[in-house]
């Protein structure tokens, strides 16, 4: 039960973190690395407070083993917080009150941009299903739905200015 | 009556901190940047209802990791507390740590703090307490039983005792019985609610930190911070301004986070190891043992009259405060200055009793004691409208309660707007109400 050196490439950036067997990517980015956008909200993958891209690919970080992710790219909304796409998404979060206490959101905000990245059109029953995994226990969904429309609407040029 | 111009009313305005939000550069307690951490797990009652025998932490303070283990008896201060006694609301009746009885399963026991939550989790497994197990009473009305088992010596009724000496929080206005035996009909129901857990994302938790020279800085999610603050220092026996408390953004409180939890513990946890310590919930114990959203069992009699109107309300109402007192007697308060709903009743007759029981200690949750209140009382309406055949829109309008009207605890009614707002709520939802029902205002009882 030792622990062990795992490299990856976080944010852009390459690490070398010690982790302890079984020791989770969410333990590591967040206690490890201080990137604390990626939340704990039940470290069970019951809530998506945890969601990052892992290879471009959206994963809940409580349930994944640091080593298992040695050598991939992995994505926070630390990194992503200076991307226009993201702004845009931010803005349309900022302009439909999609956030009250704000706890999901980063999870959230993450899980928007793997839907948008293989989906830039969504409907808005892919939305909700895109976000199913993530809770949110105050705004009743329905602003954020609302901001992720308008900005893919944004993004994929169909908006209205 | 002139109308001023509003700034707030009628435009939506930003919260001050969604830019932090969606750039995930909000301050959560849990972010607080704290070095050579110690965590903090609570052995728990594993019995609703019980005698400690013993308690043996040997084992768990000889685990790996462990750097100390706290039960009563490492208490400096009271050890006992109720989080209103800051606002003269007594008497003390909750342990801090469990020692001569458990009175809810879940109830905390044994602080374990170790170097990694794991290892504080695994030693607080390892504390052994002998249990005499007693008869536990589960349900509000077999608890006010005759013979019921005794929850706390605190309350030998198993109820609560208002200052007043009354056994419940009374409503006295007009003559109900008179009312009953002239009123065209007598509506009567049971209503009641289950226990909620408001289930913030973030869970209820706390870092105590020492600053080095006797003083402690507490990162905590409470919704009740300076509370807290005050009962802390009482257990702990040290001045309050030894200790400095920092809020900040709450991951979702719902009420769930007025109760006072963590802080105390995880502060002489603090004191005892030189280091910060960490009491964080887990999500198992966020739903199992954190409070909830109390039980309510009311009932309702009302006496209507054939030309709609409610001219007699009976409620008993009984809230299931859980084994200790919290918030309840302030709860039982507020559903009486609710009572008997937003309506004008001639005769309103009410005695909300808070009753212990071996359950998970009951706090606020959005409409504290409000909304069970009227859930009765709405159901109660559509059930009285539907009996005399009135439409339940206009039910509700004619009883609906006017500016200048009395209150049942004998406050006058300001600013009313329930007219408005139900004829706003009918538009919305494409219920066309009648010309009369559309001309009423909450200004004049006799307009429409």
């Amino acid at each position: 039960m030792t622990a062990k050196v795992v490299r990856f490439n976080v944010n852009g950036r390459d690490q070398a973190v010690m982790a302890a067997p079984i020791e989770t990517l969410l333990s590591v980015l967040r206690d490890g690395l201080g990137l604390s956008s990626v939340k704990s909200g039940c470290a069970q993958g019951g809530c998506g407070s945890c969601s990052v891209l892992v290879d471009g690919e959206l994963r809940l970080a409580c349930l994944t083993p640091a080593e298992n992710v040695e050598g991939s790219n992995i994505v926070t909304l630390e990194g992503l917080n200076e991307s226009n796409s993201m702004a845009t998404i931010q803005q349309s979060f900022i302009d439909n009150y999609a956030a009250q206490c704000g706890f999901c959101t980063p999870g959230m905000l993450v899980a928007v941009t793997a839907l948008l990245e293989s989906n830039p059109k969504p409907s808005r029953d892919e939305i909700m299903e895109a976000l199913a995994g993530n809770i949110c226990r105050c705004t009743s969904y329905l602003p954020i739905v609302d901001a992720v429309e308008s900005a893919a609407r944004e993004l994929s040029g169909q908006g209205d200015d | 009556m002139g109308v001023k111009e509003f700034t707030s009313v009628g435009h939506s305005v930003k919260l001050r901190d969604l830019e932090t939000h969606v750039r995930g550069q909000t301050r959560y307690y849990e972010d607080a940047n704290v070095q050579r951490l110690l965590h903090l797990k609570m052995h728990r009652s594993a019995h609703p209802h019980a005698e400690i025998v013993s308690v043996d932490t040997t084992a768990a303070e000889r685990a790996p990791g462990v750097a100390c283990v706290l039960t009563h008896e490492d208490l400096p201060g009271q050890k006992v507390w109720t989080p209103l006694a800051p606002a003269g609301v007594g008497p003390d009746d909750e342990p801090v740590l469990a020692f001569d009885k458990v009175r809810w399963k879940g109830e905390p026991i044994a602080a374990v703090i170790a170097e990694t939550p794991d290892e504080a989790r695994r030693a607080a497994a390892l504390v052994k307490v002998t249990y005499k197990e007693l008869p536990a009473v589960m349900d509000v009305e077999e608890a006010l039983k005759s013979g019921a088992p005794n929850v706390t010596a605190h309350w030998p009724g198993n109820h609560y005792i208002f200052p007043d000496d009354h056994a419940a929080a009374q409503i006295r206005y007009g003559d109900v019985d008179k009312a009953f035996g002239e009123a065209d009909h007598i509506v009567e129901g049971m209503y009641q609610t289950p226990p909620i857990e408001q289930a913030p994302l973030e869970t209820t938790g706390c870092i105590a930190e020492p600053d080095g020279n006797g003083r402690y800085t507490i990162h905590s999610n409470s919704q009740m911070l300076y509370f807290t603050l005050d009962t802390t220092a009482a257990i702990l026996d040290i001045p309050a301004h030894n200790l400095r408390f920092v809020g900040g953004t709450v991951g979702g409180g719902f009420g769930g986070k007025v109760d006072m939890q963590t802080e105390p513990i995880a502060t002489l946890a603090a004191i005892k190891t030189g280091r910060p310590v960490k009491y964080k919930y887990t999500r198992e114990e966020e739903m199992k043992v954190s409070s909830t959203r109390a039980a309510w069992r009311l009932y309702v009699k009302d006496g209507v009259m054939n030309d709609g109107r409610v001219i007699a309300r009976k409620v008993t109402s009984f809230k299931d405060s859980g084994a200790y007192l919290r918030f309840s007697s302030y709860g039982a308060m507020k559903q009486s200055a609710h009572l008997p709903g937003p309506y004008t009743v001639p005769n309103v007759w009410a005695n909300i009793q808070v009753v212990f029981t071996n359950r998970t200690p009951s706090s606020a949750m959005r409409g504290y004691a409000v909304m069970p209140a009227s859930f009765a009382i709405e159901m109660q309406m559509t059930k009285a409208a539907k009996l005399i055949g009135m439409d339940p829109w206009r039910f509700r309008l004619l009883n609906a309660y006017r500016h200048g009207d009395e209150r049942a605890h004998r406050r006058p009614v300001k600013d009313a707007a329930l007219v408005e707002t139900i004829q706003a709520a009918a538009r919305i939802s494409g219920n066309e109400l009648a010309d009369d029902c559309k001309a009423m205002t909450s200004w004049d009882r006799e307009a429409g």
